[in-house]
């Protein structure tokens, strides 16, 4: 079905009125719902001015506590992706080898890694270098999350990649062999280059995944990235609980935001392209790409 | 190696069972309001539609951990909203599968959004050519359709829901991951095995899940 409002008709005089009483019932229970929270944070005190003001009027919250917050953010996200792009081409091509002694353990890798969830990675890692390196305590944070991240999210790319060289037409391969192309060459020079433009909205989408999980290191391994502030912020603003958690999910939400959108417009406008098969992975496939067992599918245009 | 298994020091199942319990709370909740969500995105009231599009996009973009602390130190500690809980523990439990549900719903939402575009346009020209109005053509031809033809995507949620239970470890919710990092400081010897036991744990809950609904979904797949 294209369009969802084949479910119903176009509204006529009668169906206008219900539609209207509807809106009113609607409305009137969301206004129920916000007064109660409202009603909730008036009571404990949180809707105060001087708890909201210091977001508008004090600049420093901003760039003593919020901005290096987003920042550590941001260092940690593109680290994870930067280091994890190559493992993941690795691993994809890898399980698309002739050869079972690199088909099967590049299988094993990505089936093991995409199967439990990233903050055991990132626990593991920080222990990991507790033990065995002296990686400064005030690094380690930062460190581990960045190892859990690449774990995951190379065997997660990985599965896009592959899903991406899987989706080129076998005409490819074959002309590439037609003019005395090794495997090699016709992988870095006919297969590669045309995925990467298939996978690129499904990589940019990761890349949403990749910043939400950061907030994991905040809290739980005392990076101080975006979501860890709160406490900061708390602690010197007054026990403003949640005004800083509206400020910092805004914050996480406009980033993301922005991702999706530019993800969005890219696969829109890689679909349109002639040269290409029509053939794209988008958000879908990567939800896809992180369970175990299954395979990100390119679907046609 | 695997002697601290033994030492009965660490209440490993009981860990996991916290996790399923969490998994399985979350889904019949998120399941629900997922629903829900998907019928405003598509019902005739454009108040519920525009309700429905500005929830699922800005919770889906929110991480799950600001989520979840959120409801713990700012519905929980701040406006002492306890749902119910009267110590910390359940408290801290219930916030939990409340935020995991808040967070899930927005997926279950999409899934079952394109669900909904499977089903053929001349299902809902019939019905409402036999005089059904929206909730009897969503509910009776429509959604049926669409729940069978979803069974795969919502099993993905539903793996996805079972490695974000390790989330709730950030508002010290003893489940699974909450004792491998207890376990993984005091035992730092059998580093190692420590994650292979917590990692194969992992493993047996989501790798059967995937298999069995995988397996459902053909069963049930509308044949067209």
């Amino acid at each position: 079905m294209s369009a969802t409002s084949v479910l119903y008709d176009t509204p006529g005089t009668r169906a206008k009125r219900r539609n209207i009483i509807y809106t009113i019932v609607f409305l009137v229970v969301f206004a129920l719902a916000v007064w109660w929270v409202l009603a909730a944070m008036a009571d404990k005190n949180q809707l105060a001015a001087e708890k909201w003001s210091p977001f508008v009027t004090d600049s420093e919250v901003w760039t003593t506590y919020l901005l290096p917050g987003l920042g550590e953010t941001l260092r940690a996200a593109a680290l994870s992706i930067v280091i994890a792009l190559p493992f993941a081409a690795l691993l994809g091509i890898g399980r698309l080898s002739d050869h079972v002694w690199v088909r099967v353990p590049a299988g094993v890798v990505v089936e093991f890694f995409r199967s439990i969830p990233v903050l055991l990675m990132m626990v593991f890692a920080s222990q990991l270098y507790v033990q065995f390196t002296d990686v400064s305590s005030d690094l380690r944070p930062l460190y581990a999350v960045v190892t859990g991240l690449v774990l995951y999210n190379a065997s997660v790319m990985a599965e896009i990649v592959r899903a991406g060289i899987l989706s080129l037409p076998s005409g490819q391969t074959d002309a590439a062999k037609a003019i005395g192309m090794r495997k090699g060459q016709a992988m870095a020079y006919v297969l590669l280059p045309q995925a990467v433009t298939v996978m690129l909205p499904a990589l940019v989408s990761q890349l949403v995944v990749i910043v939400k999980d950061t907030a994991l290191g905040g809290a739980i391994l005392a990076l101080p990235e975006l979501l860890s502030q709160n406490r900061t912020i708390t602690a010197n603003y007054g026990a403003n609980t949640i005004a800083a958690f509206t400020v910092i999910a805004l914050m996480y939400i406009a980033l993301n935001f922005l991702l999706t959108t530019f993800a969005g417009w890219l696969e829109k406008r890689l679909r349109r392209g002639r040269k290409s098969t029509g053939a794209v992975l988008g958000p879908d496939d990567v939800q896809q790409a992180s369970v175990p067992g299954r395979a990100p599918d390119a679907s046609g245009a | 190696m695997f002697d601290f298994l033994d030492s009965g020091q660490y209440d490993l199942l009981g860990a996991f069972w916290v996790t399923v319990q969490l998994t399985l709370y979350s889904a019949v909740g998120s399941l629900i309001w997922g629903t829900l969500l998907a019928g405003m995105r598509v019902s005739p009231v454009p108040l519920m539609r525009a309700f429905g599009t500005a929830y699922v996009n800005l919770v889906r973009n929110t991480p799950l951990t600001v989520v979840i602390v959120a409801c713990s130190l700012g519905l929980g500690q701040t406006l002492q909203i306890t749902l119910g809980g009267d110590d910390f523990k359940t408290m801290g439990f219930r916030l939990a599968v409340l935020g995991l549900v808040a967070y899930t719903g927005t997926f279950v939402c999409e899934s079952l959004r394109s669900g909904i575009n499977t089903v053929p346009v001349g299902q809902a020209e019939a019905a409402r050519a036999l005089g059904l109005n929206f909730f009897q053509v969503l509910t009776l031809i429509i959604l049926p359709q669409a729940f069978r033809s979803v069974v795969a995507p919502l099993a993905n949620v539903l793996i996805a829901l079972t490695k974000n239970t390790t989330v709730a470890s950030a508002i010290s919710v003893a489940e699974a991951s909450a004792l491998m990092k207890t376990m993984i400081e005091n035992e730092s010897s059998a580093l190692f095995a420590v994650f292979a036991v917590f990692a194969f744990g992992f493993i047996v809950l989501t790798l059967p899940t995937g298999l069995i609904l995988g397996w459902v979904s053909k069963r049930v797949a509308v044949k067209r």
